[in-house]
């Protein structure tokens, strides 16, 4: 019936639109005849089209009560949205803050004996946004995997956290990644902030990379057919990151490099493991950074040489029969060793009037050691211990302007947090960190993390 | 110190290359239930490994290095799918190096491809908990669905192993005879339990109740994978005075506490159900699995 009306109704347009002359001539008729038919064809192509999907319509939810036959593999396909946005990427938003109680002035803040590596204090006091994270992924095509992943700092500015891409091609286990990215050494280097199980980078993380080692360039990975986990990997890149340093324009060639292997497996169903050791050169070029000399002043000191660092670290899990929804227990810990050796220039602005370059050597270290326990669903309590040596620092011809340290940086922290979901967590921590003589920091932080968007995976 | 390491590298790769080839195909599968499977289509040329134990829970298992070494040397992964591993399984193939099993290709196979899904949310909104936009992906808890996924599983192992692709038809078939049996018989069985009110601790059971006619009245958790709490607790309670429930089901990997604190004030059974292949003694394969949570659901119900 309505297929009768909709044709008519094209036959009638078709006649309309026909020029209203009486006489017409046999080939305008047949052009007509012509228009008519192929409309006729077209309204019945898609009627028939339309009929048809409303009899899968019904069929499907004729269906869908009752479990349909075995028979049959039917599988539902999902929705499929046409259209550019059904290639968008998988988005997801970090939202950080925090309430901080200091007992001491944040701008005091410092590490005795360890060169400043930037921007590593436990931030503001009182109420405070942390960085909001924004990321993007998705495979680009049948070779290539992208991720971007911005931070919105609390200053309204943005920030290239990582933007990688990473070859999926290769078989063998070998998977390289190139762009700026986190470099894999050591354990937590490549975990982003909100993943961390305290609010701040443990005292290593602060002290040598001045909280998390980023590379410009090229990543290897190779993970070895072996039932044991037995992984390798390579780094070359600018070497940018502390505790390198932006080397000049004109410079080709390679800033930085790493290397790194972890082992790790079961032991049982309950347990598992990860270590690795990792070895990181750079070569700092006029890196500078102000310190008070021997005479009280605040001179600036240029570094130019070859900084390495070597980290062992390990985690071990415990989760009662693996359901770590239930219970888990989580220790883990790195070792950190920085060797420098190049040359300082003391006073390198020349506003002491006492400009002098002397060879530097320096050899320092230092470790943490935390453990997690999440002892029911949702809820977890942690403890940390860092400790850092200032080691032995060689200042050369420097020595009659600048002494080395000999004080124990000391950090205690104790943390609580409730994870009601997945994409939420609220955290009180309290610490007290002992980084320069006579100088105790009672802090307690209360942070929030709240995550929205793509469903994100946490790596072991 | 860098030429130790290098000749460490070769010697490894060497030794590597010696190992003698398996002629079996390595099958990575996310959950006991497609590992038992595998292993009844493919018999002794496939060799299984199963990424969890009936004693975790699938939606939140950590991405192990294990799981990682495993995934990297597997010919096929083998996963649920609808969203049931987005946790973990995205992120363990992505660290695996291994091209042959990502998501499109055909050494990765997704069991809610071949079945039809249920309680497909009509709205997505993580206010609503761990909703799944594909519908309820456990779906190993009705038999038909086990069989459905056999068919495109063994056709599967076919293509990946052509040499054995007569042997694994003959599995299969083999396999599907005493499957459709066993079903009639467990139907025949479980016929006195259609209609049967039960509460379930997590939304898990959607399938087994279309299958045998369960009618669920209430979950314990107040929003799927979310926690249960007092409140709801009570309220589900409140609930059973006005629709009584024969018993309080959970499956072998969730905690006792809900269940037993419903058990103790509602006055009925909890149930525990192996919930997937190895969840008790008796669910030693799929067959196991089917025979003891009908048995479970019987004793519950008496």
């Amino acid at each position: 019936m309505s297929r009768f009306i909709q044709v008519s109704g094209a036959c009638a347009l078709a006649l309309l639109g026909a020029p209203p002359v009486a006489a017409a001539s046999d080939a305008e008729l047949a052009e007509i005849q012509a228009q008519i038919q192929q409309l006729k064809q077209s309204y019945e192509a898609r009627i028939e089209a339309l009929d048809r999907r409303l009899q899968e319509a019904e069929a499907r939810s004729a269906k869908a009560p009752a479990p349909p036959p075995a028979a049959s593999p039917a599988a539902t396909p999902a929705a499929v949205s046409a259209g550019n946005s059904a290639f968008n990427p998988a988005i997801y938003a970090v939202l950080q803050g925090a309430y901080i109680n200091q007992s001491k002035d944040p701008d005091k803040y410092a590490i005795a004996g360890f060169v400043p590596s930037g921007d590593i204090g436990p931030g503001k006091r009182g109420f405070s946004i942390a960085e909001s994270e924004l990321g993007f992924s998705a495979n680009v095509d049948h070779k290539f995997f992208g991720n971007l992943i911005l931070a919105l700092t609390p200053d309204n500015n943005v920030e290239v956290e990582e933007a990688y891409g990473v070859f999926t091609a290769l078989p063998g286990g070998v998977t390289p990644k190139f762009g700026r990215f986190l470099s894999s050494v050591g354990y937590l280097n490549d975990q982003h902030q909100h993943a961390w199980d305290f609010y701040d980078a443990p005292l290593v993380y602060q002290a040598f990379f001045g909280g998390q080692f980023r590379n410009d360039g090229l990543q290897v990975k190779w993970l070895a057919p072996t039932d044991t986990y037995l992984q390798f990997g390579a780094e070359v890149g600018d070497g940018s990151s502390f505790p390198g340093s932006e080397r000049s324009s004109g410079r080709n060639g390679i800033g930085g490099g790493a290397l790194h292997a972890h082992v790790g497996g079961d032991i049982d169903v309950s347990n598992s493991w990860r270590a690795g050791l990792s070895w990181l050169t750079l070569r700092p070029n006029e890196r500078t950074h102000t310190e008070i000399d021997r005479n009280g002043n605040p001179a600036q000191l240029e570094f130019s040489g070859r900084s390495q660092v070597a980290i062992a670290d390990f985690v071990w899990k415990y989760a009662p029969n693996g359901n770590a929804r239930e219970t888990l227990f989580k220790l883990q810990g790195e070792y950190f060793w920085r060797k420098e050796r190049g040359d300082l220039r003391y006073d390198s602005d020349g506003a002491l009037g006492l400009t002098n370059t002397a060879r530097n050597t320096s050899r320092q270290n230092g470790f943490y050691v935390q453990g997690v326990y999440q002892f029911m669903p949702e809820w977890r309590v942690g403890a940390r211990y860092d400790s850092l040596d200032p080691g032995r620092v060689d200042y050369g011809g420097n020595a009659d302007y600048l002494g080395a340290s000999s004080f124990n940086p000391k950090r205690y922290s104790l943390m609580f947090d409730y994870t009601p979901s997945e994409f939420s967590r609220f955290r009180i921590q309290y610490q007290q960190s002992k980084l320069q003589p006579d100088f105790t920091d009672n802090i307690l932080f209360v942070q929030y993390i709240l995550t929205l968007g793509a469903h994100g995976a946490h790596s072991y | 110190m860098k030429r130790h390491f290098r000749s460490f590298l070769l010697g490894l790769v060497l030794t590597l290359l010696a190992m003698p080839v398996l002629a079996a195909l390595n099958i990575f599968a996310s959950v006991p239930e497609w590992g038992a499977l595998a292993e009844e289509l493919g018999g002794d040329q496939v060799k299984v490994y199963a990424a969890t134990n009936a004693l975790q829970d699938p939606h939140h298992v950590e991405a192990k290095p294990s799981l990682i070494a495993r995934a990297r040397s597997a010919d096929l992964v083998i996963a649920t799918g609808a969203e049931l591993e987005v946790g973990w399984l995205p992120l363990l193939l992505r660290q695996a190096g291994n091209p042959r099993v990502q998501p499109g290709q055909p050494g990765y196979l997704e069991a809610t491809a071949f079945v039809s899904m249920l309680e497909k949310p009509l709205r997505l909104d993580r206010a609503d908990g761990d909703v799944h936009p594909a519908g309820n992906p456990h779906i190993q808890l009705d038999p038909h669905n086990i069989a459905r996924v056999a068919a495109p599983l063994a056709a599967r192992l076919a293509d990946l192993d052509p040499a054995n692709a007569a042997y694994y038809q003959a599995r299969h078939k083999a396999f599907a005879e005493r499957w459709s049996t066993a079903i009639a018989q467990w139907e025949k069985r479980a016929s006195s339990l259609r209609g049967t009110a039960i509460v379930v601790h997590h939304n898990a059971f959607a399938y087994l109740n279309a299958w045998l006619g369960l009618q669920q009245v209430a979950a314990l958790e107040p929003k799927p994978g979310i926690e249960p709490t007092t409140q709801h607790l009570s309220a589900v309670l409140a609930l059973l005075q006005r629709q009584p429930a024969r018993m309080v089901v959970r499956a072998a990997y969730q905690s006792d506490r809900a269940s037993r604190w419903i058990a103790e004030r509602a006055k009925i059974p909890p149930v525990v159900l192996p919930f997937t292949v190895g969840g008790d003694d008796s669910a030693k394969d799929l067959f196991g699995l089917f025979d003891d949570t009908i048995q479970r659901l019987q004793k519950g119900g008496q």
